[in-house]
């Protein structure tokens, strides 16, 4: 259930302006990778390459090779829409569906393929709530707007809807950055029990945070204003935090910078 | 467009939501400035309110006479004599201003809902302005013309298809053909020619909610692995679903009032025959008959008679309006 990814001389481009440029980097299966770098050097960029988000963009375009074990997403043959079925993604602002109810928000991505059976749905969606720790909180009101949760609550249901389709991959945008202390904890130890059956990539603009979730992580910077960003590199989490190869990595760990 | 990346931006606002004033903002209500403002929008509002109420009694008063002194039962009789003795009754009036302005609707609302998908959704910048504008200048053709247009030039070429539908589906009651009735200028038609009428208004609003869906809704869907209809069924539709509602109760609105194109297109019943729930069959609405009628008016109570038709019809559109506000209402905690 989890795949690894490969990132090949990735180039990202707006139109003609080019965001991030020559991206290397591997994500074993069952690990949490975390993007850390300042803010607009492209983390959320790369991240929404990983299921080709990035091309819903006008203009949105990239060079170079995303491998899924193997498999190119990039290639001729490769719909985007199974890409985005395979790797799944939260966002850095909760976005449950506001007209559907808690359940069916969970049962939306079952319901786009073309899943019916009543029975097979209300297992889906009590499962997925119990694995993004939310189930006892909204067992009594499944059928009420998702919109009425609190944020975190609406966050963990919009983790609840990814990991309901059974992703190999999921791909989350900040997914604390909206939320109160309590409720970031609550999904980092979602994230700590998600490792268990997926391969999770994470951008967070939290130090600590990379450093509590992630086993792997990735920092981007920019070369200069107006220049593409890059990943400058990518190592064990706890290599970076403590013994970077990198100058830049540790200016930016330590606070000197950004 | 950077909200897509998480680049911090406002709050969208959902339509319809629109922000509770402050109320327990008390500050600064006493200075000059306040005050005139305060007392102006007062007194507007409470102008409208002895407008509309002098109206409604003017009306009442002229409608009321005529009401006492009919022979018919006013609200189930289909016939209409205003010369005395009075037995005039709203039947067919009824029948014929709601049966075409539903038939208006049929026809305009999944138009006007395709094409405004297409112009938010699918159709690329260098098109979708120009095309839009142009269905805009369709709302700015005059009723008149529309009535010209449709009762001159359409309504013959339209005759043969209605032979067609009427011996093809003639056993059903509302396509029955109607003795007499040879030409196109029947109930069905007038549906036709006002479904073109409010096209532009449904499409208009339609477009202006769909084009407000929140790119993170878009994106939800997209991330699921959506195709772009599916895309616009989870997120863009159920998004805009209220506005177009209300859209479409505007364009309703306006079928169940419209005169002129009407009086121009539709045929009366022809001389000596009934009735019947047949759509191709001539008629009167509301506003046409009133209108057609209005040169002969004589004296009050004969025009009080009128007048109530036209009571029913302010009642019509009033509870169609309704409708949709509780429609909306009822949808409301699930479109914030
Ligand atoms: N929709 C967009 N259109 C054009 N440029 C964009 C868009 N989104 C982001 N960018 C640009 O791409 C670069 C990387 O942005 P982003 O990936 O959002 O950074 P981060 O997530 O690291 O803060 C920035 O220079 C930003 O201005
Ligand atoms: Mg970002």
């Amino acid at each position: 259930m989890a795949k690894r990814i490969d990132v090949q001389d990735l180039d990202i481009f707006y139109g003609d302006f080019k965001a991030v440029e020559g991206v290397n980097l591997s994500v074993e299966p069952r690990s949490v990778t975390a993007f850390i770098g300042p803010s607009g050097c492209g983390k959320s960029t790369v991240l929404r390459t990983l299921n080709r988000m990035h091309e819903v963009i006008p203009g949105g375009r990239v060079q170079g090779k995303v491998l899924l074990d193997d498999e190119d997403l990039y290639a001729a043959s490769m719909d985007p829409v199974v890409v985005r079925r395979t790797v799944g993604m939260v966002f850095q602002r909760p976005n449950p569906f506001p007209t559907m109810s808690i359940a069916d928000n969970v049962a939306a991505g079952l319901r786009l393929n073309g899943v019916k059976d009543k029975k097979t749905l209300n297992e889906v969606v009590e499962k997925s709530l119990k694995g993004a720790n939310l189930w006892n909180e909204v067992k009594d009101r499944l059928d009420k707007p998702g919109a009425g949760l609190s944020g975190g609550q609406q966050q963990r249901l919009c983790i609840a809807r990814a990991i309901a389709v059974q992703p190999q991959v999921l791909l989350m945008d900040e997914p604390c950055s909206a939320l109160d202390p309590i409720s970031t904890l609550a999904i980092e130890d979602l994230i700590h029990e998600l490792k268990d059956s997926f391969t999770v990539v994470i951008v967070t603009h939290n130090m600590q945070q990379a450093a509590r979730v992630s086993d792997q992580t990735a920092f981007f910077n920019l070369k200069a204003t107006g220049q593409p960003g890059h990943l400058i590199e990518i190592d064990d989490t706890k290599t970076i935090f403590n013994n970077p190869t990198e100058k830049a990595t540790e200016d930016y760990i330590s606070g000197r910078f950004g | 467009m950077s909200s897509i990346t998480g680049v911090a931006l406002p709050e969208e606002t959902p339509s319809g939501g629109q922000p509770k004033p402050l109320d327990a903002d008390r500050a600064s209500t006493g200075r000059l400035g306040d005050r005139i403002f305060g007392g102006a929008a007062l007194g507007s509002g409470l102008l409208i309110v002895v407008i509309v109420t002098l109206v409604a009694i003017f009306l009442l008063a002229q409608a009321v006479p005529a009401l006492s002194k009919d022979h018919a039962n006013f609200l189930t009789s289909t016939s209409w004599v205003t010369s005395q003795p009075m037995a005039f009754g709203i039947a067919q009036l009824l029948w014929t201003t709601v049966a075409s302005s539903v038939v208006a609707l049929l026809f305009a609302v999944p138009f006007a809902v395709a094409i405004a998908l297409f112009l938010t959704q699918y159709a690329p910048a260098w098109l979708a302005r120009p095309a839009a504008g142009l269905i805009d200048l369709l709302a700015a053709v005059p009723s008149i013309v529309f009535g010209l247009w449709g009762g001159f030039i359409v309504a013959p070429k339209w005759a043969p298809i209605q032979h067609f539908l009427s011996d093809t589906l003639g056993w059903i009651p509302l396509f029955k053909p109607t003795a007499g009735i040879t030409g196109g200028n029947t109930i069905f038609f007038v549906g036709i020619i006002l479904a073109i009428m409010i096209l532009p208004i449904i499409t208009a609003l339609s477009r202006e909610v769909f084009a407000q869906t929140p790119t993170t809704h878009k994106e939800g869907a997209l991330a699921l692995g959506a195709t772009k209809w599916e895309m616009v069924r989870t997120a863009v539709l159920p998004f805009g679903r209220p506005g177009v509602i209300s859209a479409s109760m505007l364009g309703l609105g306006r079928a169940l009032g419209e005169t002129i194109a009407v009086m121009m297109i539709i045929s009366g019943l022809p001389n000596g025959a009934k009735w019947t729930w047949s759509l191709f069959n001539g008629g009167a609405t509301f506003a046409s008959k009133i209108a057609s009628d209005a040169s002969e008016f004589s004296g009050g109570l004969s025009t009080g008679a009128y007048i109530a038709a036209g009571l029913v019809l302010f009642i019509l559109t009033f509870v169609v309006n309704a409708i949709a506000r509780i429609i909306i209402e009822r949808r409301k905690d699930f479109s914030e």
